[in-house]
């Protein structure tokens, strides 16, 4: 545990010597959802319409930025080895990288789900599910993408190949996210779609930092 | 304690070495030695367990060292060719994460490589030599019974490989053992050879 909280307390030290990396994750994610309306128009029923997918395929592409480095840094200087001896399983380092992940770019996407949500039109009524919807489909985001970083470590274009290995294996979260987001603005129960994303979450939480840990093993 | 029987490592489809036998007692120390490319780095990845023997056994006391390799993990230091730095951290923070896993202090083990001055620098401004004493601090933090060192003194001045002496003086005099790859001279008295 003390090994787990040393990893984790290191993420977010670095995260915060590097701002700039979560800041450019936030960015990207309100610039993505303010093209939306150039490009569709500016008709309100048709920008909220839209609103719930439109916001959750952005902030899923956004976090999905730093998700090369996750582990390309480490290997490059030296520090996987030594993360990889630090007496913590693979399992568990990659669990540590997947929260830290989470903390330091899905969260920061939360504070700005209002700003995108007001530039697609969402109901306002809807704006606490997709801050719900948002933080799951971000951590199960956050825990395949750890899984995949850690599988494209060491290949060439690993960076090309790393979307097209996780944003396959997110698109339930895009189904549900965006259904309970969509329910909220219809004045509907969003609760099941969230606990469906909940659930997908619990699948993810156990499976996606055991195959990252083996993949790292294999290294 | 630590033992090697008939270890081979396989790149690719190229045997790396083959065949390898060692035995290293507590206080010993093992220098491996051999031309470029023969291996020297593989062994001591093979040895911390990361990457897997193609052929061979690993015993530590007798028993397979790599049947648990968190285990075998905590009764080792290694130090790779790559210093294991953030740029982005100070020398202190860098150090502080290794003595959070592995306890002991901060301070003394920065003393102990003559680090004490640059303490609060970020990594990034430090000469290669100095990041390669920031990274040999790791092993002044808290005892481990093997230390594996990759090219321990690349880019250190003398004053610097005497303070590395002192430090595997202070490791072997309590029963540690030492397995270094090098082709420089090192301060390690009486040490055998391991030719790849």
């Amino acid at each position: 545990m003390t090994a787990f909280l040393a990893v984790l307390g290191r993420e977010l030290q670095l995260a915060a010597r590097h701002p700039a990396d979560t800041l450019a994750a936030v960015l990207f994610f309100v610039i993505v959802c303010a093209l939306f309306p150039f490009g569709i128009g500016p008709a309100p029923e048709t920008l909220a319409r839209i609103a719930p997918g439109a916001m959750l395929a952005a902030a899923l592409l956004a976090a999905l930025l730093p998700l090369d480095r996750l582990f390309g840094a480490e290997a490059e200087d030296g520090s996987l080895d030594q993360l990889l001896l630090s007496g913590l399983p693979p399992m568990a380092l990659a669990a540590a990288k997947a929260l830290g992940h989470w903390l330091t770019t899905g969260l920061p996407l939360l504070v700005a789900t209002p700003m995108a949500a007001a530039m697609l039109n969402l109901p306002i009524e809807a704006w606490g599910a997709a801050v719900l919807a948002l933080a799951l489909a971000t951590a199960v985001l956050s825990l395949f993408g750890t899984a995949g970083a850690a599988l494209t470590l060491g290949a060439r274009r690993g960076g090309v190949l790393l979307p097209l290995l996780v944003l396959p294996l997110a698109i339930p979260a895009v189904i549900f996210g965006a259904a309970g987001i969509e329910a909220a603005a219809a004045g509907l129960e969003p609760r099941p779609y969230l606990l469906l994303l909940g659930a997908l979450l619990a699948v993810a939480l156990p499976l996606a930092p055991l195959a990252a840990g083996a993949a790292l093993r294999g290294e | 304690m630590l033992e090697g029987r008939d270890l081979a490592c396989w790149r690719g489809e190229r045997a790396v070495f083959a065949g390898l036998s060692f035995t290293l007692a507590p206080g010993g120390a093992l220098l491996l030695v051999g031309p470029n490319g023969a291996g020297k780095s593989s062994l001591l990845r093979l040895l911390a367990g990361l990457i897997p023997a193609a052929e061979g056994q690993l015993l530590w006391d007798g028993q397979d060292a790599l049947a648990d390799r968190v285990a075998h993990a905590s009764r080792l230091r290694y130090l790779g060719h790559g210093d294991a730095l953030k740029p982005a951290l100070t020398a202190a923070e860098n150090l502080g994460f290794y003595a959070r896993l592995w306890g002991g202090d901060v301070a003394p083990a920065l003393a102990a490589l003559g680090l004490a001055e640059l303490a609060d620098l970020p990594a990034r401004v430090l000469s290669s030599g100095q990041k390669r004493r920031l990274a040999l601090a790791r092993l002044a933090l808290a005892p481990a019974p093997i230390w594996l060192l990759d090219e321990p003194t690349v880019g250190l001045d003398a004053a610097s490989v005497a303070r590395l002496g002192l430090l595997l003086a202070a490791h072997r005099a309590a029963g540690g053992a030492v397995l270094a790859a090098t082709h420089l001279p090192l301060p390690l008295p009486d040490a055998g050879e391991l030719r790849l």
